[in-house]
């Protein structure tokens, strides 16, 4: 198991790099330079370009930019004077991390609960009703969500502040609009797993011992069918990442997602470069939690290698 | 012996959108302490519904008793609440079920499994209920009980799984202990250990055991009485010996008759035509009736009643009612003649000349870290053109690995096979799969279910460019599906729309287009039904007269086998350890794994399952380096050392004097 996750580490590392490779070129790529102004006399702009090393060549600044990553210093921005990347990340990640985990948190209690509901009373209308939901939560998308819920539940019915992050109450409207899908891929994955898991003679053999029908449900159908669910944990962190890039600017959150918005807008490289690394990392020590999660969950995973088929 | 169980009228349905499914249909028996009832019948005739209706375990809400009652202790099972049920399950009644690959839970470990059934019903503490796990598993035969009780399932072999099955069955010392094919997904040697197991603990435990089968050997193994079911009916139920030797319902006769005999040479074997009825529309009367060529114009127009043949026999079929006599008569004189008949076939002939030469051949798969896999491991035999050879062992041995990578599935590791004196890994793979072609064990799997029955047997004909014009390919078509025992009409049809055995028709259709020299037969008959295996195996038979095919049958059913081949090979791990003719195999095996083997299949005959005494895998130098297949007699080779081969003589000459 270390060996296991210390090559998935290593892995890591590697696509890290890729990544980082990849944002640094394609930003070069942009056209135009944060100094565009019209203003800026071509002497200033050379001062300006000096000062933040824009001038030498590119493999020179790539290889600086690396060592500083190593460093963990993503670099200056240029939009807010003399400020670094990572005190931006810093000071605007909380806010998001808060919102995406309270959409992570309750998408997922509420899709599984709904997915396990449907997959019980399957083929009845509790199951087409879960479903129901679970299609429109999928199709519709989150920045028309969110119109939706400004205009009818903070305008029309005024219940709930439509923009802002100044309490409890204000993370409500977002967290709705992010979590939407998360229930209904939770909901929909639930629901198959579920019945999958529940037509498994092992199921059957439960019943037979004689024992009660909710630890048939939970002990042995939940358990089992919750191991696939894990794997979609992973592409589903990462969709509320991208979605709170568009529901935080929406509700003027002064969270990470709306600050690269801002960014790049502003042609902002550090910035946008250093969120994007951000975000990266993100995803991949979700991808290695899952990974280990899943092994957690299976002995058959967690155990092969060490367990060998035995006896005759 | 007291009763301890009835089972009066019952009826089962299942809804479905097309309808109400009857799968069972007026079932009646009664279960008496200490017996095994064997309960036997083709997939669909109701008889695994029926167990499981006994602990309530219909799936519900589409299925449901219709009628009929199940008496257990003066109690109605199919009337009680669930709480009753559940007090019920697991601790007076229990089952078993067929794969314990699935029937374990794969996320909890072995003690937890079986505990938790003894906590349901048990007012004892965890500690004690541990002590109860590990007496347990010590009484199903796992060694080392008190460390592989923290285990997970897949931590166990086949065989031990369906053991700890078993503990976690009898956790609660029930009264009954329902088996529904507890034996079919294991090797025949698992199997007799398995079967012995559950005869000590009944010994034992005093447990009554019903048992569900599609295997009349283990019937007659292991039931001190048999039911018959056929499309959700008893037709015939009574004791093992009057079921075995006084068959009367035309269903079991027809059953027993096409099960090969392992004690003589039969030409072809009896099979009884077409297909079980679909539950959906059931038919009138006698629902065998349609199967049975003797059938009377009664049979159908009525259900017939239970007719009383003994006290402890009885069966359902118009032929035992007073005014039928005669006709029984007329019958059995009918068949008499037939049999004459088939008695004077002749014999085929086998060619001199090898077909196939396979030197050698290894095929490793590469495991984990380092670790190889030597599925096929130094294997060499001839085929000579025209003749059988099967090729039997366990599940693992590499019999499967050897066929495919004849074909070049896979490609050897090393080793040489030549084809008509041609090396096969020298020669284009497209003109080998024209000489060569499969057959696949599962129906299911091996039709694509998108294409229609032309196209799947038209590809091969497609690739090769064997015909001249859309007509002309319609019409080989045509003729395949005839050859096969198919209609034209069934061209334009996809494989959801058949059956097992039809299916497999079209497998085998679809082998032949290319007309290829050398057919594969990669267990083409374990996925059917007893009834369904006869007649596919006489067509195999009669393909290889009119077409002069050479066939490698493979297979773990040692009777089919020695029914088709000429000569048998058998497999151990990787490597072949005997290979005879197959009668002289059966007769006078030498190698102790092939005794072993051998001693292990049930035959379809309870005074001979009686006096079986199963010998042990016994021991022999199978890592030594001189251990090679070598002559013993006259065409029959066993894997041996130098120094073991007079041995092996001396016990060879010794049995031909015995006989």
């Amino acid at each position: 198991m270390k060996k296991y996750i210390a090559s998935r580490v290593g892995y890591m590392l590697f696509t890290f790099l890729i990544i980082a490779t990849f944002t640094f070129f394609l930003m070069q790529t942009l056209p135009g330079s944060p100094f565009n102004d019209e203003r800026l006399s071509s002497t200033q702009k050379e001062v300006l370009n000096e000062r933040y090393g824009l001038n030498e060549p590119l493999s020179v600044q790539y290889f600086k930019y690396l060592g500083n990553i190593t460093k963990g210093d993503f670099g200056v921005s240029f939009q807010f004077d003399g400020r670094s990347v990572s005190s931006i990340i810093g000071e605007r990640i909380g806010v998001s991390a808060i919102l995406g985990a309270q959409s992570l948190v309750a998408g997922m209690i509420i899709g599984l609960f709904l997915g396990i509901i449907a997959a019980l009373r399957h083929n009845t209308f509790i199951d087409y009703g879960a479903m129901v939901v679970a299609v429109l939560g999928l199709s519709i998308p989150n920045f028309v969500l969110a119109g939706l819920l400004q205009y009818w539940v903070g305008v029309r019915l005024g219940w709930l502040p439509v923009a802002f992050w100044e309490g409890f109450e204000y993370s409500i409207l977002p967290t709705i609009a992010l979590a939407a899908f998360v229930v209904a891929t939770m909901a929909r994955f639930m629901r198959t797993e579920m019945l999958d898991v529940l037509g498994n003679e092992y199921i059957t053999t439960a019943r037979a011992k004689g024992i009660k029908e909710y630890t048939v449900i939970m002990k042995h159908g939940l358990r089992n069918a919750m191991i696939p669910i894990i794997t979609i944990l992973g592409p589903l962190t990462v969709s509320l990442m991208t979605g709170t890039l568009v529901v935080e600017k929406i509700f003027s959150v002064p969270g990470l997602g709306e600050q690269f918005v801002k960014s790049i807008l502003t042609n902002d490289y550090p910035v946008i470069m250093g969120v994007t690394l951000f975000y990266s990392l993100l995803f991949i020590i979700v991808i290695l939690i899952v990974d280990i999660l899943y092994g957690v969950v299976d002995p058959r995973i967690r155990l092969s290698g060490g367990g060998r088929r035995e006896g005759k | 012996m007291g009763k301890i169980l009835s089972v009066d009228d019952l009826h089962i349905s299942f809804d479905t959108y097309d309808g109400e499914v009857r799968a069972v249909r007026g079932v009646t028996f009664d279960l008496y302490k200490g017996e095994t009832l064997a309960i036997v019948g083709e997939s669909g005739s109701g008889k695994s519904v029926m167990s499981k209706s006994i602990m309530g375990l219909i799936p519900k809400p589409s299925g449901r008793v219709v009628k009929g009652t199940i008496k257990y202790q003066n109690r109605d099972i199919t009337k009680i609440s669930n709480k009753e049920l559940r007090e019920l399950r697991g601790s007076e009644v229990s089952i078993i079920f067929q794969d314990p690959m699935t029937s374990l839970n794969p996320t909890m470990t072995i003690n937890n499994q079986i505990m938790e059934g003894i906590l349901a019903h048990q007012k004892i503490s965890k500690k004690e209920a541990e002590k109860k796990v590990i007496s347990l598993l010590e009484l199903v035969g796992i060694t080392n009980a008190v460390d592989r009780v923290k285990q997970y399932p897949h931590q166990f072999s086949g065989g031990m799984q369906q053991r700890v099955v078993i503990a976690m069955a009898l956790a609660c010392n029930p009264a009954i202990l329902i088996a529904d094919e507890p034996t079919t997904a294991l090797d025949v040697t698992v199997q007799a250990q398995v079967l012995e197991l559950l005869r000590d603990i009944q010994k034992k435990m005093d447990t009554s055991i019903i048992f569900i089968t599609h295997d009349l050997g283990v019937v007659a193994n292991i039931a001190d009485r048999v039911a018959v079911m056929y499309a959700g009916k008893v037709v015939e139920i009574g004791k093992t010996e009057e079921v075995f030797y006084n068959p009367q319902h035309p269903y079991t006769k027809g059953l027993l008759a096409a099960m090969p005999d392992l004690t003589i040479d039969q030409e072809e074997l009896k099979t009884i035509p077409g297909s079980p009825p679909n539950l959906l529309y059931p038919p009138p009367g006698d629902a065998f009736s349609i199967r049975n060529e003797h059938a009377l114009k009664i049979d159908f127009l009525h259900d017939p009643p239970m007719f009383k043949v003994t006290e402890t026999h009885s069966a359902a079929t118009w032929l035992l009612h007073e005014k039928a006599s005669n006709v029984t008569k007329e019958i059995e004189g009918k068949q008499q003649v037939k049999k004459a008949i088939s008695d004077q076939m002749p014999k085929k002939e086998i060619g001199k000349e090898k077909l196939l030469e396979v030197k050698e051949l290894k095929q490793h798969f590469k495991g984990g870290k380092n670790s190889v896999i030597k599925a096929v491991d130094g294997v060499s035999f001839d085929i000579y053109e025209g003749e059988t050879f099967g090729l039997v062992g366990e599940s693992g041995c590499g019999k499967s690995t050897t066929g495919r990578t004849l074909v070049r599935l896979y490609d050897a590791t090393s080793g040489e096979v030549y084809f008509k004196g041609v090396d096969i890994h020298k020669k284009n793979t497209l003109n080998l799969n024209k000489d060569i072609q499969m057959i696949f064990q599962d129906p299911y799997s091996s039709l694509n279910p998108r294409w229609t029955v032309a196209d799947i047997i038209a590809e091969g004909m497609d690739i090769h460019g064997l015909y001249t014009s859309k007509a002309n390919r319609m019409e080989k078509v045509y003729e395949l599906l005839k050859t096969v025992g198919l209609a034209e009409e069934h061209a334009n049809r996809y494989p959801h729309e058949f059956s097992g055995g039809q299916r497999q028709r079209i497998g085998i259709a679809r082998a032949l287009a290319v007309e290829p020299k050398f057919i594969i037969a990669d267990e083409p008959i374990s996925a059917l039904d007893v009834s369904i295996q006869a007649q596919i195996t006489n067509l195999l038979k009669k393909l290889q007269k009119e077409k002069n095919l050479t066939y490698l049958f493979i297979a773990h059913d040692l009777s089919m086998v020695k029914y088709i081949s000429d000569r048998v090979g058998v497999m151990y791990q990787g490597k072949l350890v005997e290979v005879a003719d197959s009668n002289e195999l059966y007769d006078n095996p030498l190698h102790p794994y092939t005794k072993s083997l051998l001693s292990a299949i049930p035959v379809p005959d309870p005074e001979v399952e009686k006096k079986r005494i199963r010998i042990p895998k016994g021991k022999w130098a199978i890592d030594s380096e001189d251990c090679k297949l070598r002559q013993i007699t006259d065409g029959h080779w066993v894997a041996c050392t130098e120094d073991e081969v007079d041995s092996y003589r001396t016990k060879s000459e010794a049995t031909a004097l015995l006989v």
